[in-house]
């Protein structure tokens, strides 16, 4: 187990202040529960998420790396953890840029010296998911240490989507072999929720698109990609996808929906955060993981599953 | 090639077993060589014309090679077109498994979720790109405003 994993950097990033409170808010709880602490970086800003970085991509570093200045230089931590993948990988985006382009560095450095703050300097800390955090501070055995609800019973999809293992050459400590995530077929979130007693099943669309890029341009196109993902997911006989995403998370609840009023194509299976699922099987209170909050009902099923 | 609402529909047929339903390997077969096309829609659109090699034995593969190249967003799809590959794979060796229809239901899936995530991005380019698009692939350069400065 990883030590300095025990005490990280918080960086929420926007959507989970947002649309996906229900993902800070079980992400936390978990953490409480398994004695892990959670720092949030102060007066943090947004990572430069997808518009800025179509406007003008090495604002978008920037952006970026003025959070990882203030965790590293400022608050003195090793290591800064983004539960939303496009804050994660926009983060380790920047680190990349920072490590390998001078034209990336001057505008950075240009950009902290105007607004007055530490320029970071590749290296300065490390940035992980939430995945990471729980897979190499707790790990498997861990967790089933500390499991008072099993999830035996209740068979998961997992759905990784898009960025949290593209492009490979940003994340230089996948594929490493042994206990690394694998960028072809990721399996960290796999690894917890078996742990946590989950029946996982085979999911072959664990990485692909969500339709989250033309959610507003082209919708029907959107929707019909989640169609996809979860007919996926029941053809396997899923009764749950879980995701470490907000924006595919809000995706397919959102085109769950949609599909049914616009296609009249009907799906049953549940959308819900990993970190909610460790919740239950850790005892914690629907309410406390904030379930209440996802737009997909799936307080019945865990009721039936004797989880809530 | 034929248009990519043919390829969603005959996807769609071989999915769901609609009769005159083949056998499942020549189906499995069908599916890939619909990804194929689906492919060789991306690459013509782009000035280029779509390799006939393979790579690892799947000419798929060595299209979405190509399809790549310049175009990093569009790794976005590598691993749909292996799982198109896996699920041929699965039905081509062993096609009186008891499984073998939900197989191939598995493999329409997948082979419709490539076709919509290329389908989506002839229309809007760079989707997948994390994320978000401005200019339609088909536009004239021209329409698009250069980037600003970053200060």
């Amino acid at each position: 187990m990883n030590g300095k994993y025990k005490k990280v950097a918080y960086y929420p990033g926007c959507a989970l202040e947002g649309s996906a409170h229900a993902y800070s808010r079980s992400t936390k709880a978990v953490g409480r529960k398994l004695g892990l602490d959670l720092v949030e970086v102060e007066n943090w800003n947004c990572c430069g998420a997808m518009e800025v970085k179509n406007i003008d991509p090495k604002l978008q570093t920037y952006l970026s790396s003025r959070v990882m200045s203030i965790a590293a230089n400022e608050m003195k931590f090793d290591v800064v953890m983004a539960p939303c993948n496009g804050c994660y990988h926009n983060l380790k985006k920047a680190e990349y840029d920072l490590a390998n382009d001078p034209d990336s560095v001057a505008v950075v450095e240009r950009l902290s010296t105007k607004a007055g703050h530490e320029t970071y300097q590749a290296g300065d800390i490390e940035t992980i998911h939430a995945l990471d955090w729980i897979k190499h501070s707790i790990g498997e055995a861990g967790l089933r240490e500390r499991v008072k609800n099993s999830l035996a019973g209740l068979k998961v999809a997992n759905y990784y989507g898009c960025m949290y293992t593209r492009p490979r050459h940003i994340f230089p400590e996948k594929d490493q072999g042994g206990d690394s995530e694998s960028t072809l077929e990721p399996h960290y979130m796999d690894d917890l929720l078996a742990a946590a007693g989950a029946e996982i099943v085979a999911f072959p669309l664990k990485t692909a698109c969500c339709g989250g890029a033309h959610t507003l341009s082209d919708s029907d196109t959107s929707t019909k990609l989640v169609i996809n993902i979860l007919r996926a997911a029941e053809l396997n006989g899923a009764e749950v996808i879980a995701t470490e995403c907000p924006t595919c998370h809000s995706g397919l609840e959102m085109h769950q929906i949609r599909a049914e009023k616009r296609f009249d194509i009907k799906t049953s299976v549940k959308i819900v955060y990993f970190t909610q699922l460790l919740g239950l099987a850790l005892g914690l209170s629907p309410r406390k993981v904030g379930l209440h909050e996802n737009v997909s009902d799936s307080l019945p099923l865990f009721k039936e599953k004797g989880l809530a | 090639m034929r248009p990519l609402a043919e390829i969603e529909a005959r996807i769609a047929e071989l999915g769901t077993a609609a009769k005159p339903a083949p056998a499942p390997a020549v189906a499995a077969a069908e599916l890939l060589a619909l990804g194929e096309e689906v492919l060789c829609h991306w690459i013509a659109a782009r000035g280029e014309t779509p390799t006939a090699e393979k790579r690892e034995g799947f000419r798929l593969l060595a299209l979405h090679r190509q399809g790549a190249k310049g175009e990093p967003s569009f790794n976005a799809c590598r691993e749909t077109c292996r799982e198109l590959v896996y699920h041929r794979n699965l039905i081509v060796m062993d096609p009186d498994h008891p499984e073998v229809r939900k197989r191939l239901a598995m493999a329409a899936l997948v082979a419709n979720h490539l076709h919509l995530f290329i389908g989506g991005k002839m229309e809007v380019a760079q989707l997948g790109e994390f994320c978000c698009s401005s200019r339609p692939l088909r536009a004239p350069s021209g329409d698009h405003p250069e980037a600003p400065a970053a200060e």
